[in-house]
């Protein structure tokens, strides 16, 4: 079992937990992600290790309540067990040989940001962050982003803190004012990462981004996380678990990962509707 | 006294019953039935049906035990080469093994050697009795990566030997294909819970949520202290045919469609992870799986289930048994058919956008034989059409998954990527065994067992060569 060391919470529906897991502890890096189940009848469902201590042989996870599992897990206490506790999945995010780099997350993929950030500040690279929220009280990890960046603009969406707009106004700013990066690296939404693309698209710069499709077993076996990337005009399948999370952004077909995101959207709904009932939530 | 020239039948549960829930089709031989079919066995002193089982149970001993009502003795015979009596009673196709070579089937049907397995293991599960008393341990440790069928074999004879063995599974139970696979109906997951417990009896040691390839890698696993490893980590990533619209949502590889509702159990009233019910069902393939999710796509509430299948009835690789279910129970073949593109929804303000609309295939005629033997199916020019459907399931087979390889340096893999072994199991890395569909790619639970069994052979001599 995978005991809740520490829990804490970072906004209204954002939630970080410090999981018992030594073996991922010592292997896991920034990219790579989990899969986890709350109780032996629940679902496996991805979230990425926002961070490790291979010393105490925990592993930090930060989740969103978006659906009946995270809803569940975001009731447990500290002391409590996770029924399962399996990575550490995927291809870490590369982070060698560059040099300058903007990092930008959206909302709940801070989480996932946050530790890319930290490996490029480890190795000397000038970091640039840009953090995007809805609102002043959903902000997350400003601190930690703040310690880990050279530079760093949070934004929201109606301006209640930082900057009012996008994480692609400023974005834009800075390459029109002719700055250049190394690589961009987009976290987030589907659609703040396309837009992303398309706001760096004009200036050749090489774009990263992390993608969260459904997955099952997270191992390679079932196929649910494919998407389509765009290769010369071909169309290539591929899978996120073990050929990602971390894709070019120039290749990845937005539009349809985020149909297929919303394949089971009726029956999440239902669930969700069905754990709020259960265990009360908010 | 004339010998009687079929099987006994099995008890079945009707069609028009069982396509309504997800307990096991075929019932079972009772007492009496199991002793007048083991009475059929003629205990040829040839038999043949011994070299062709993979795993070599000595099936006219086993049969004989049965004769004298001594059950637990046909057991214990059975369980000295197979690990897995069970399951292998109720899913191995004895049609191409054992009962093949019967002498018996040279005039008649062949003894039902499968189903008087089954009765065995039955038996003994029944009692709840021990498969045997725990060996001595001789002080050595084998680690298994994978808890399918090679590595449940293989755990289960280095265990009889006296091995530590811990065995390491990705999933959060063991089982490998055995659970997220084969449906509940072909094969109760009860009945592979037992057969695991059996093993731990034995002192075998259980992982889960272990991947090796990332969260200890093969060398790591030498570094503890294992003296060699058995991989079986199975076939892993499903194929697609390369057509356009495999994206759309209601397109399943066989392997999500099953594991969603056997494994996470997606059969029961109001699971936790949703799966497509209902609709119009296309299943693409011809194997054991594509019968399975076939069968499964009726039972969770399907209208309408196809099969389409590139070759004709006879070339269909799956199990006898499971066409002939597949038929009773109403699914509709589409033979030398083969998908030539998925169509989905177009209009973004549908709220089926992106969804499957139809399947558009082409139909085919057998041409000459290609190598393998089958003959090979070729397009009729201008033979384009559609079938509607909401769901389409591509069951059409799997190659191996990459993550070992990819981490192991030294392990050599051939041109499918599947792991390069010699003949008792040996990979190109000292002390590294390999086999089942890691080394074929898919392939029948049987035939990963005997590679299970080969290699535990092999890991001994290993280990005890070393030690001289």
């Amino acid at each position: 079992m995978y005991r809740i060391v520490k829990k804490k919470t970072l906004n209204p529906s954002v939630t970080e937990m410090d999981i018992e897991a030594p073996l991922i502890a010592r292997k896991a890096k920034a990219g790579q992600f989990i899969i986890l189940r709350t109780d032996a009848e629940g679902e496996r469902i991805p979230l990425t290790i926002a961070g490790t201590d291979p010393a105490a042989g925990t592993v930090k996870i930060i989740f969103q309540t978006v659906g009946a599992t995270t809803l569940q897990l975001s009731v447990m206490k500290e002391g409590d067990s996770l029924q399962d506790f399996a990575g550490p999945l995927g291809r870490p995010t590369e982070t060698e040989g560059k040099k300058k780099v903007c990092v930008i997350g959206g909302g709940v993929g801070c989480a996932i940001a946050m530790p890319v950030a930290g490996a490029f500040h480890d190795q000397g690279t000038e970091v640039t962050g840009i953090i995007g929220f809805r609102s002043r009280d959903l902000v997350i990890l400003e601190d930690e982003f703040r310690s880990l960046c050279d530079e760093l603009i949070v934004m929201t969406d109606d301006g209640t803190y930082g900057q009012k707009g996008n994480v692609t106004m400023p974005l834009k700013e800075m390459l029109e004012a002719g700055r250049s990066f190394d690589e961009v690296i987009a976290i987030g939404p589907l659609v703040m990462m396309k837009f992303v693309v398309e706001a760096v698209r004009p200036y050749g710069i090489p774009v990263t981004v992390s993608m969260n499709p459904i997955m099952i077993d997270g191992t390679g076996m079932c196929g649910g996380c494919r998407l389509t990337l765009v290769q010369d005009g071909r169309r290539t399948m591929k899978f996120a678990c073990v050929d990602g999370p971390d894709f070019n952004g120039y290749e990845v077909d937005f539009d349809e990962a985020m149909i297929r995101n919303r394949m089971y959207a009726a029956e999440e709904r239902r669930a969700y509707d069905e754990a709020c009932r259960l265990f009360g939530g908010k | 006294m004339a010998v009687i020239q079929n099987k006994h039948e099995m008890p079945l549960q009707a069609p028009e019953a069982r396509i309504c829930n997800f307990n096991e089709v075929a019932l079972g031989y009772d007492e009496e039935t199991a002793l007048k079919e083991a009475e059929r066995c003629l205990n040829c002193p040839a038999k043949p049906c011994v070299s062709g089982c993979p795993v070599n149970i000595r099936i006219p001993e086993f049969i004989a035990k049965i004769k004298e009502k001594d059950y637990e003795g046909a057991y214990q015979i059975i369980h000295a080469s197979s690990s897995l009596p069970a399951v292998c009673g109720r899913v191995c196709p004895q049609e191409t093994q054992c009962e093949q070579v019967c002498t018996l089937a040279k005039r008649f049907e062949p003894v039902a050697i499968g189903r008087l397995e089954r009765f065995v293991a039955d038996t003994h599960n029944a009692l709840n009795a021990k498969a045997g008393d725990r060996p001595e341990a001789n002080g050595h440790r084998v680690a298994v990566v994978g808890a399918g069928p090679s590595g449940l074999t293989c755990a289960g004879d280095l265990a009889k030997k006296g091995y530590a063995v811990t065995v390491y599974e990705a999933l959060h139970t063991p089982g490998g294909v055995l659970v997220y696979g084969i449906p509940e109906f072909r094969l109760p997951k009860a009945i592979v819970a037992r057969e695991v417990e059996a093993l731990e009896e034995l002192g075998v040691v259980f992982a889960v949520n272990v991947i090796i390839g990332r969260t200890l890698s093969i060398d790591e696993l030498f570094e503890e202290g294992y003296e060699a490893v058995f991989i079986g980590s199975g076939a892993g990533l499903p194929r697609f045919m390369n057509i356009p619209g495999e994206s759309l949502t209601g397109v399943y590889s066989a392997n999500e469609f099953l594991t969603r509702t056997n494994l996470m159990k997606a059969y029961l009233e109001d699971p936790k992870t949703p799966v497509k019910k209902g609709g119009t069902v296309a299943v693409v393939g011809g194997g054991n799986v594509a019968m399975d999710a076939a069968r499964t796509a009726l039972r969770l509430g399907a209208e309408h289930v196809y099969i389409v299948y590139r070759r004709s009835m006879n070339e269909l690789p799956a199990r006898k048994e499971e066409v002939e279910h597949a038929v009773e129970e109403g699914i509709d073949f589409r033979l030398l058919c083969n998908p030539t593109e998925i169509l989905g929804y177009e209009d973004p303000k549908d709220p089926k956008y992106g969804s499957v609309k139809a399947l558009r295939a082409v139909r085919m005629e057998l041409g000459e034989p290609d190598e393998s033997g089958r003959r090979s199916p070729v397009v009729i020019e201008g033979s384009e059409f559609e079938l509607a459907v909401d769901t389409v399931i591509m069951a059409i087979g799997t190659s191996p998954n990459p993550l070992i390889k990819s981490t192991t340096e030294g392990l050599e893999v051939n041109r499918r990527g599947g792991i390069i072994i010699d003949e008792a199991g040996l990979t190109s890395r000292p002390g590294v065994y390999a086999g089942g569909d890691a080394v074929t790619g898919s392939a029948t639970v049987i035939s990963a067992m005997g590679a299970g069994k080969k290699a535990a052979e092999a890991i001994d001599r290993y280990i005890q060569n070393r030690e001289e």
